[in-house]
């Protein structure tokens, strides 16, 4: 194995239709119109001198390195800067340009410390290398002015305030390439140059990096071609020996990475060029928060309890399999077939949620498996198979550069899909319109060179007031694309639509109302929609996790349909999922109802399909969902419960019932990284696997099947899949694979979409978008093109019902949750990373309003209370919240966000609605009693687990 | 939530008439099929059954519309 080398060709490619073709030192090559004479020279074989440029920027001309001489022209252009010409003729080595070369080099180098033996980025320097091009081998500038000796007045103290990597300015040769790939790359526009002249620095804004507008998305590191920005585990180790091409396992942008090794030891995390997701991008989770992977935390041996108030006990794998093997059949024998179920994960790969789901159709006999997109996305799936046919996005993440409006809804790419913030910010700063519905002033409403067109800030769980009145306006004004409706819609559906839609109760002034979005902004957002262009929404939690989820769903379907937006590059509707493989573990069949590919367990012909590969019977019965199957449990009728890698006890909503399930349990097994709240109440703890330590695909939220590598061994000796396979065989079903890559062909044997997919196809291609079949061998990035997937779009009535969770005197505020950037969902991987230098605790946002009719102020301890609970948080005070709502991340346990949420959820798929809890906020000095009661369990659970003396605390 | 707690079908009952507030925007002849085919398509056959067993037609606290639907839910007997 080596390391994985991409070729930098200095330039970002350029498409055209036009090819150009000219000669370099005497070799034609054609390349397409618009390319530079250096990638074409890239593209020809020949490396030309560079420093300032590099692929993923625009190129700037400053080091004057990559001269060349090109016939009838005078002196000697930047081959960065030069476009090609039809015959152009170029020379890229002449004794003249080796002079000037070598002066060039001369100069940099003379303000350079020649300490490369001793250098963190020793092998891994362009400075190094093109000293070695151009063959410099002397230095005459010695001794003046420079930025690197001990003493002189130019020396800067090193910037080491950001966790991950280090500011070496001594090392600089201000070329440029950090602060434009900050602000091309990224959109942050956190670095600038400093100074003048020689003198001239870079500078986060003045500050230090950590204290500066800087999101350490590492772009400018991956852009620096020296060690002045560096990774601090490159200086810590060295650099790495091989590397292997994998997938982050934190959110749904899936970015494609390459994991950069010594020996068995993970250096670092570089963003991989080819990478069809992120194309060479990064953020802070993905690029620098790997490391949980290897935490002390880990638990490696499987264990079991009789009782959940028992010491866990360590044992063999044999006996902890077999032991959960004779729980489940003995709950089976006592209380019926029905009564154990399985959680799938939205974390693991997709042929692990495979076996799972199969698991528990196959040897468990039943369908009760469910997943944690049932928390998160569940009404995507319902709301666009009705409207569509397909329970996926419509796009692939590169659409966005084609779209000219945008419409945000209930998301916050910036904090919760920042890589493809990034492009999407890209495209906004090169003109597109952008309309935020949210209602919270979010990062991307104004940021820099953005400010969005419209921010339609609704009151929480109004979005179906909010979307009917967008498509009101649509269709009284008479802005609908018609021709588009009438062929590729259900026209029937369409007229009872447009009738319904019409009424007087969906206008903007209607709906005011509810939304307390003023109507004539609701007017010009819809006119800017239905008349800008290309339009594409792109939607998140704030949209599903709500009562009417699902009715939001379609009614954004509705809108996109309405005004010919489906089905072609730069417009669709778009979920952004939430963790990496939510996408994935809904395809795998994951939920109750429905098997492997969305096809629903009562249709005979794709369950004999099933049941003839599998061998044995079906269920036609849907199963239960994870609030049924507690509801159950609380009424004592289901007892064993398989979680895999999910922590339902922190995520899922009021806590206090779903513990209250939990402990009406006999066996709850739980399979994951870490000792997590929802093994508090297990019986046998499997030890996950990390994703660095396994073969496997996940599926992002632009349906691409992305390929996972194992890089490590597994720390507990076993991947899940492994397990899984091992649990089934206990209960007497067999499962044998000797590789995922089997698992995998399994799954493209059965449900249609994936039929071409196969692990040869993916290390080919680098990804796959699904549907991949016959139809579409190379698969689909865009969908509906022709033609929706169910024949024709249909139009659904979408009531707006307000949510039960009301507001009255008692509880007047209205309580919202979201997350940020540097912490990852329940945080079991962040908060074991140095990413608590951003984010180290939850805290609730309060509008000055409402904090001063309270007597709160900045940093006071608050009690939260809702109908379901109540937890302390400091108030931060804000006025990105509007009067009246109160917002909080749920990113770290010990506060328990959702105490206080209740279980109200969609009609459609009972996704919890996280979005709207109807709370009273005061002052307070104490903690609630559930944080101090679940402090004291965590002591226990610790002291339990042998990782701590009772006394330490 | 302690209401519905206490009473596992109260809460089956609350999550049908959700369902039925969403097709009630159709005519009565389309909303009352979808509800029952809602049902059908994702609650288990016990919730199912819990739920014809607890409630009669004429129960007051059952939506209207659920009731109607009720005959077309399976495992339904007269
Ligand atoms: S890490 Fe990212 S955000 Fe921070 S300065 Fe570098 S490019 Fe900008
Ligand atoms: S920090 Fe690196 S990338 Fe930025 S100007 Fe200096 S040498 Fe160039
Ligand atoms: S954007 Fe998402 S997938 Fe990409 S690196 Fe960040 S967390 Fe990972
Ligand atoms: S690489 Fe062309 S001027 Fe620097």
């Amino acid at each position: 194995m080596s390391l994985v080398q991409e070729i930098d060709y200095g330039t970002p490619a350029r498409l055209s239709d036009k090819t150009v073709t000219l000669t370099i030192d005497g070799e034609s090559i054609s390349v397409p119109a618009g390319t530079s004479v250096m990638a074409a020279a890239m593209h020809a074989g020949t490396k030309i001198p560079k420093l300032c440029a590099t692929d993923s920027l625009e190129p700037f001309g400053s080091c004057r390195l990559c001269l060349v001489e090109i016939e009838g022209r005078k002196g000697t252009p930047a081959s960065c800067t030069t476009l090609v010409e039809e015959g152009m003729v170029v020379r890229t080595q002449t004794p003249q340009l080796a002079k000037l070369r070598k002066g060039v080099m001369e100069l940099y180098i003379s303000d350079h410390p020649l300490d490369c033996l001793t250098c963190s980025a020793n092998g891994d320097c362009e400075l190094q290398d093109m000293a070695g091009a151009v063959g410099l081998r002397e230095v005459r500038y010695e001794g003046g002015a420079n930025h690197f000796e001990k003493g002189s007045a130019l020396t800067l103290p090193q910037d080491t305030s950001n966790p991950y990597f280090t500011y070496d300015p001594a090392k600089c040769i201000v070329c440029n390439r950090c602060v434009r790939a900050c602000e091309e790359v990224q959109g942050t526009f956190a670095l600038t140059i400093t100074g003048r002249g020689f003198e001239s620095r870079v500078s986060p804004g003045g500050t230090d990096f950590l204290g500066s507008e800087c999101v350490s998305c590492g772009a400018c590191v991956q852009a620096c071609p020296t060690a002045t920005l560096n990774e601090n585990a490159v200086i810590e180790h060295g650099t790495p020996e091989h590397s292997k091409v994998t997938t982050c396992a934190y959110c749904g942008v899936g970015c494609s990475f390459k994991a950069e090794m010594q020996g068995d030891k993970l250096i670092r995390m570089v963003p991989y060029k080819d990478g069809k997701a992120n194309e060479g991008h990064s953020c802070v989770k993905g690029r620098f928060a790997w490391g949980y992977a290897t935490h002390k935390d880990r638990i490696t041996k499987p264990m079991i309890r009789a009782k959940i108030t028992d010491p866990w006990r360590e044992v063999t794998w044999d006996e902890a399999i077999n032991h959960a093997a004779q729980e489940f059949k003995r709950i089976q024998a006592e209380y019926g077939r029905e009564s154990i179920g399985a959680v799938t994960s939205s974390r693991c790969t997709n042929e692990e949620v495979f076996l799972v789901q199969k698991l528990v159709r196959a040897a468990f006999g039943n369908n009760n498996v469910d997943t944690c997109a049932r928390v998160c996305h569940s009404p995507t799936g319902y709301g666009l198979s009705t409207a569509f046919g397909t329970s996926a996005g419509t796009q692939d993440f590169k659409s966005v550069a084609k779209a000219d409006v945008i419409l945000v809804i209930g998301a916050n790419p910036t904090d919760g899909h920042p890589v493809f913030a990034s492009r999407m910010k890209k495209r906004l700063r090169a003109g597109a319109k952008l309309i935020v519905a949210d209602p919270r002033r979010i990062d991307l409403v104004k940021s820099p060179h953005i400010a969005a067109a419209h921010h339609l800030q609704l009151k929480p769980g109004t979005n179906v007031a909010l979307v009917n009145a967008l498509a009101h306006v649509i269709v009284t004004e008479g802005l609908l694309d018609e021709a588009y409706v009438r062929e590729r819609c259900d026209l029937l559906d369409f007229e009872v639509w447009a009738r319904f839609i019409a009424e007087e109760k969906n206008s903007p002034e209607l709906s005011e109302k509810h939304t307390g979005v003023p109507a004539a902004e609701v007017r010009s957002a819809a006119r800017l929609y239905a008349t800008g262009g290309n339009a594409a929404i792109y939607y998140g939690l704030g949209v599903t996790e709500h009562s009417q989820g699902s009715t939001t769903v379609m009614a954004m379907a509705n809108l996109a349909m309405l005004t010919g937006n489906i089905g072609r590059d730069g417009v669709g509707v778009n979920p952004l999922r939430g963790q990496n493989n939510v996408q994935g573990s809904c395809d795998m069949g994951s939920f109750p109802h429905e098997l492997s590919g969305y096809r629903h367990v009562s249709d005979d012909a794709t369950r004999e399909a099933f049941e003839t590969l599998w061998g044995t019977p079906l269920d036609v019965e849907p199963g239960l969902r994870i609030p049924n199957m507690l509801d159950e449990a609380v009424s004592g009728r289901f007892l064993g419960l398989y979680i895999q890698g999910e922590d339902i006890a922190q995520s899922d909503p009021n806590t206090q019932h779903v513990t209250d399930g939990l402990k009406a349990m006999e066996c709850v097994v739980v399979q994951d990284l870490f000792l997590n709240e929802t093994a508090k109440y297990a019986h046998v703890f499997l030890p996950g696997a990390s994703f660095l330590e396994k073969d496997g695909t996940f599926t992002n939220a632009e349906r691409r099947i992305n390929r996972v590598r194992q890089v490590m061994a597994p720390m507990a000796g076993k991947a899940e899949w492994q397990v899984t396979a091992e649990l089934a065989r206990a209960l007497g079903y067999p499962m044998n694979y000797p590789h995922p890559a089997e698992i995998m062909d399994e799954i493209a044997a059965l449900p249609p979409t994936f039929a071409g997919v196969s692990y040869a196809k993916l290390d080919a291609m680098g990804s796959i978008q699904w549907p991949c079949n016959e139809k579409a061998p190379l698969g689909t990035p865009i969908m509906h093109i022709d033609r929706f997937v169910r024949g024709k779009g249909r139009f659904m009535l979408t009531e707006y019902v307000p949510t039960e969770e009301r507001t009255g005197p008692r509880f007047p505020l209205i309580l919202t949750t979201g997350r940020i950037l540097s912490q990852y969902n329940v945080g079991a991987q962040t908060r074991r990373t140095e990413n608590n230098a951003w984010h180290d605790e939850d805290v609730l946002e309060i509008h000055p309003f409402d904090a001063e009719n309270r007597g709160i102020r900045e940093g006071d301890l608050v009690l939260i209370q809702s109908r379901s609970g109540e937890i302390a948080l400091h108030a931060e005070i804000t006025d990105r919240v509007q009067p009246g709502v109160v917002y909080t991340t749920f990113h770290h346990a010990e506060p328990g966000a959702n105490v206080i949420t209740t279980d109200f959820s969609d009609w459609a798929t009972n996704c919890p609605e996280y979005k709207v809890t109807a709370v009273e906020v005061r002052r307070t000095n104490y903690y609630s009693k559930w944080q101090e009661m679940n402090r004291e369990e965590d002591l226990t659970l610790r002291v339990i687990a042998g990782r701590l003396s009772p006394a330490a605390e | 939530m302690t209401e519905t707690d206490a009473d596992p079908t109260l809460k089956l009952a609350h999550m049908a008439r959700q369902i039925a507030d969403f097709f009630k925007a159709y005519p009565e002849e389309k909303a009352v099929p979808g509800i029952a085919e809602h049902i059908n398509k994702f609650w288990s056959k016990r919730m199912r059954e819990d739920f014809l067993a607890a409630f009669r037609q004429d129960d007051p606290r059952l939506d209207a519309l659920v009731a109607k639907a009720m005959p077309k839910i399976k495992g339904w007997q007269a």
